[in-house]
C-alpha cells in the first residue's frame, strides 16, 4: 500500500512534521525530528526514481479526482532526479545544522528554525513533484516564504535587508508566474501541465500565449537568479545562517531551473518556441553574460560567502546555457549540472560554515594561514574549487564537457570558447583564497584554532566526496539526465 | 477589433493593466520599505482582478447548484484567488515583520539610507 | 485600556454589543461555505476581526488575558494537523490522499464530512494566524 502512495508521502511527511516542531519547543528534539524526517524523505525519493525507471511515468491523483479536473502529481525521470537532489541535500544538511545553528540562531528560536527548514523542504519537494501549474505556484510560495524567514534568522542585521530584498523580488517573480498561468488558463481552461501541452499547439500563435510565455519566463528567471535578475542572491546567501546557505544554494535555484525546463520543454512542447518569441537566444545571451559577470564580480569580493554566491550566479549561467541549447547534449549538461553544482557548492558552503563556526568570520583577511590550522576544511574547499573550475575527475568537468559537446553539435564554436574562458575566471577567485589560506602566516596573537566538530566535517566530506565520485564514475547521473533530456527533447520538436 | 468599439467590454482589462503598472512602479521607484510592500499589494490585487474577471460567464449565475438555473459562472478562478490572497497576506505580514526588525536594527526604513549604512560596515 | 479610549463611550459600548454578533457571523460563514460565499479563510478572518476590534478598543494586554499566547500558538498547529489528519485518515481508509468519499459509507456523506473538517482546520489556522500577527505588531512598545 505504501508503494502506491509514495508520491504523496514524499510531501506530507515533512509537511506534518513542521507543525509538530511548533509543539515540541525544545531545540534538540526538533532537530532530531528534522533529521529523522529528512532521512525518511531520501529513500522515498530513491524508490520513486527506481519506480519511474522500471514502470514509466507515475501519476497520482489527489483526492481521487482525475486530471484535468483534479490536481495530479506526475513523476517522470527528470522529476525523480531533482527529487533525489533536494531530498539528499536535505538529509545531509540536517545533521550538519545542529552545531552550526546552535551557534548562529538563539536557542529559544531553534524550534522555529527547524519548522521553517521542514516547510522549505516540503515546498521544494512539492514544486518538483506536482503536475499542476497552479499547485506549483502554491509550493513555490511555501518554499519562498520559509526561505525569507530562514535567511533573516542569523545574527548579522544585513541578513534582514537581504531577506527583505529577496521577499520583494521573489514575490514579483511569483506574481509574474501566476499572471502567465492565468493567461494560459484563459485560453485553454486547464491548469494541468500535461493537459496544457496537448492544448497548446492549437493556440500558440495568439498574443495571449506569447504574453504568457514572456511572463512565465521572466517570473521563473527572477526566482532562479539569472543575470541580470540575480540581485537578491549574493546578499541572501552571504548573510544567512551557514546551514541555510548550504540548503538554499543547493536546492532553491535548481528547483526553479526545473520549473523553467517544465514550462519551456513540456508545456510548450508541441510548439516551435523560436517562432513565438526569441526565448532561446535571450536565455543563451543572458546565460553567457551571467557566466562572465558572476565570475568577474566574484574575484573582487572580500566576503568569501559572497564570492561563492556570485560564483553560483555564474554556474546558473552554465545550467541555463545548457537548457537553451535545446539539443540532447546541451539539455543533459544542464540537468546533470543541477546535480553537480548542488554537491559542489553545498560542500564548499559547508566548508565556509565550518570556518564561520571556528573563527567567527568569513572575510578573506581573517582566513590567513587556515591551510595549516584547519587542514581538512581547506582541503575540502580546494577540492570543491577544482570542481568549480572543471578539472578532470570532478563533476564540474563532466558538465562542462557535455556543454561544449552541445555547443559544437550545433556548430557554435564561439560559445564553446566562451565556456572555457569563463572557467579560467574561476581559477582566479579560487587562487585568491588558496593564496591567503596556504601561503600567508596566521596572524599573531590569535589562539590556536582546531577543526570544526565531526558532525560538520563528515557531511562536508560526504558532499565533496560525491563531487569526485560522480566525476570519476558519472554513468548513473549521466544515464538519468540523458534519459530525461531525451524525453524532453522528444516531446519538443 | 478596434479599441473604441470593444472598450466597454475590455474596460476591466485596462483597469488590470493600469493597476499592475502602478503597483510595479511603486515597488521599483519608492525608497521607503513600507511603501514598497504597499506597491506589491497593489500589483497582486491587479492579478486577482484578472483571474476573477475571467471566471464570469455571460448570463451565468453564482456557482451554486439550484433549480431553474442552467448557466453558472466558473468557480475555479475564485478558489485560485483565495489561495493567492492568502499567499499575499502571508507575504505582506512577513515583509512588515522584517521592516519592524530592520527599524530596530538600523533606525531607518529608507532603502538608500540603509544602503549607505551597510556600505560603511 | 488607555485614557483616550476610555473617553470614547460610544465606541466601547457599541463594540461590546457587536463583537458577539461578529463572532456568530463568522461561524455562520464557516459552516455555510457550500451554500453561499464562505468557507474557512473568510470565516477565520471575520472571527479574528472580532478579537482585533476588542484589542483596538480595550488594549492588547486585556486581549492577551482573553486569549493567551499558548492558545494562539497551539491553534496554529492544530488547524494544520486537522487538515493533514483528514488526509492521512483517507490514506489509511484505502483511498488517495484527501479522497473524502472513503470517509463514510455513502460517498456524498463522506465528501460532506471531509470538506466540513478540512474547512474547520483552515478556519482555525487562519484565525490564530491573524490574531498572532496583529498582536505581534500591536503589542510592541514603540
Amino acid at each position: 500500500m505504501i508503494d502506491q502512495h509514495l508520491p504523496i508521502l514524499q510531501i506530507i511527511i515533512p509537511m506534518i512534521a513542521a507543525p509538530i516542531c511548533m509543539f515540541l519547543r525544545h531545540h534538540f528534539w526538533t532537530w532530531l525530528l528534522a533529521v529523522v524526517v529528512s532521512w525518511v524523505c531520501l529513500p522515498i525519493s530513491i524508490a520513486l526514481l527506481i519506480q519511474v525507471l522500471e514502470h514509466g511515468v507515475i501519476v497520482y491523483k489527489l483526492g481521487g479526482w482525475a486530471a484535468p479536473v483534479g490536481i495530479e502529481y506526475r513523476i517522470d525521470t527528470l522529476n525523480a532526479f531533482i527529487l533525489i537532489i533536494v531530498a539528499a541535500i536535505g538529509a545531509i544538511v540536517m545533521p550538519y545544522a545542529r552545531v552550526s545553528v546552535d551557534k548562529e540562531v538563539p536557542r529559544d528560536r531553534a524550534y522555529l528554525f527547524y519548522a521553517m527548514m521542514l516547510l522549505c523542504l516540503t515546498g521544494l519537494l512539492g514544486i518538483t513533484i506536482t503536475g499542476d501549474a497552479f499547485n506549483l505556484f502554491v509550493f513555490l510560495e511555501i518554499s519562498s516564504l520559509s526561505s525569507y524567514v530562514l535567511i533573516s534568522m542569523g545574527r548579522d542585521p544585513r541578513g534582514l535587508t537581504a531577506a527583505y530584498r529577496y521577499l520583494i523580488l521573489g514575490t514579483l517573480g511569483a506574481t509574474f508566474y501566476i499572471i502567465g498561468v492565468g493567461l494560459m488558463y484563459m485560453m485553454t481552461g486547464s491548469l494541468n501541465i500535461a493537459d496544457l501541452a496537448t492544448l497548446m499547439p492549437a493556440i500558440a500563435d495568439t498574443r495571449t500565449i506569447q504574453a504568457a510565455l514572456a511572463f512565465l519566463t521572466v517570473g521563473l528567471c527572477l526566482k532562479l537568479a539569472l543575470f541580470p535578475l540575480h540581485m537578491w542572491l549574493p546578499n541572501a546567501y552571504a548573510f544567512a545562517p551557514s546551514a541555510v546557505t548550504v540548503f538554499l544554494a543547493s536546492t532553491a535555484t535548481k528547483v526553479s531551473v526545473y520549473a523553467l525546463i517544465r514550462v519551456v520543454f513540456t508545456i510548450f512542447a508541441g510548439v516551435n518556441i523560436l517562432e513565438i518569441l526569441p526565448v532561446r537566444d535571450l536565455l543563451m545571451g543572458l546565460a553567457i553574460a551571467g557566466m562572465f559577470a558572476g565570475s568577474a564580480v566574484a574575484i573582487y569580493q572580500s566576503n568569501i560567502k559572497r564570492m561563492l554566491a556570485y560564483s553560483s550566479v555564474a554556474q546558473l549561467g552554465y545550467m541555463i546555457l545548457g537548457v537553451s541549447m535545446a539539443n540532447i547534449s546541451g539539455v543533459t549538461a544542464g540537468i546533470v549540472h543541477l546535480f553537480n553544482h548542488a554537491v559542489t557548492k553545498g560542500g564548499m558552503f559547508m566548508a565556509m560554515g565550518c570556518i564561520m563556526y571556528v573563527i567567527g568570520s568569513v572575510k578573506l583577511e581573517d582566513m590567513a594561514g587556515l591551510g595549516k590550522r584547519m587542514p581538512v576544511t581547506m582541503a575540502a574547499f580546494l577540492a570543491g574549487g577544482f570542481s568549480l573550475i572543471g578539472v578532470p575527475l570532478t563533476v564540474g568537468f563532466i558538465s562542462k564537457w557535455y556543454l561544449i559537446q552541445g555547443a559544437l553539435e550545433n556548430g557554435w564554436w564561439p560559445v564553446a570558447v566562451l565556456i572555457v574562458l569563463s572557467s579560467l575566471l574561476a581559477v582566479i577567485y579560487i587562487w585568491r583564497v588558496v593564496e591567503v589560506a596556504y601561503f600567508q602566516a596566521p596572524p599573531e596573537g590569535k589562539e590556536a584554532v582546531t577543526e570544526a566538530p565531526m558532525s560538520m566535517i563528515i557531511p562536508m566530506l560526504v558532499l565533496i566526496g560525491a563531487s569526485y565520485y560522480f566525476g570519476i564514475d558519472a554513468t548513473t547521473t549521466l544515464d538519468v539526465a540523458g534519459q530525461a533530456a531525451e524525453v524532453l527533447i522528444g516531446g519538443a520538436k | 477589433m478596434t479599441v473604441t468599439s470593444d472598450f466597454p467590454g475590455l474596460l476591466i482589462y485596462w483597469v488590470v493593466i493600469v493597476l499592475m503598472m502602478i503597483g510595479f512602479y511603486i515597488v521599483i521607484s519608492q525608497n521607503n520599505m513600507v511603501k514598497k510592500i504597499v506597491g506589491l499589494n497593489v500589483f497582486q490585487v491587479s492579478v486577482f482582478l484578472l483571474y476573477i474577471t475571467m471566471g464570469k460567464v455571460k448570463g451565468g449565475t453564482a456557482p451554486i447548484l439550484a433549480d431553474g438555473f442552467e448557466v453558472y459562472s466558473n468557480p475555479l478562478p475564485h478558489v485560485l484567488i483565495l489561495t493567492a490572497i492568502v499567499v499575499g497576506v502571508a507575504t505582506t505580514s512577513l515583509g512588515l515583520a522584517l521592516v519592524v526588525r530592520i527599524m530596530d536594527s538600523y533606525g531607518t526604513i529608507e532603502d538608500d539610507e540603509i544602503q549607505a549604512l551597510e556600505d560603511d560596515t | 485600556m488607555n485614557t483616550r479610549m476610555q473617553q470614547k463611550v460610544v465606541l466601547r459600548v457599541v463594540s461590546k454589543f457587536l463583537i458577539p454578533f461578529i463572532l456568530l457571523f463568522a461561524l455562520y460563514v464557516q459552516w455555510h461555505g457550500d451554500f453561499g460565499p464562505g468557507g474557512g479563510f473568510q470565516a477565520g478572518v471575520i472571527f479574528a476581526a472580532g478579537f482585533i476590534l476588542y484589542a483596538l478598543i480595550y488594549g492588547v494586554e486585556r486581549t492577551r488575558q482573553v486569549i493567551p499566547a499558548w492558545v494562539t500558538r497551539s491553534l496554529l498547529s492544530v488547524g494544520v494537523l486537522l487538515y493533514s489528519g483528514v488526509g492521512v485518515a483517507t490514506l489509511l481508509m484505502g483511498g488517495e490522499f484527501l479522497n473524502y468519499s472513503v470517509l463514510a459509507h455513502v460517498p456524498t456523506h463522506g465528501q460532506h464530512l471531509g470538506v466540513l473538517l478540512v474547512e474547520a482546520g483552515v478556519g482555525i489556522t487562519v484565525f490564530s494566524a491573524m490574531t498572532t500577527i496583529f498582536i505581534a505588531f500591536a503589542g510592541q512598545d514603540s
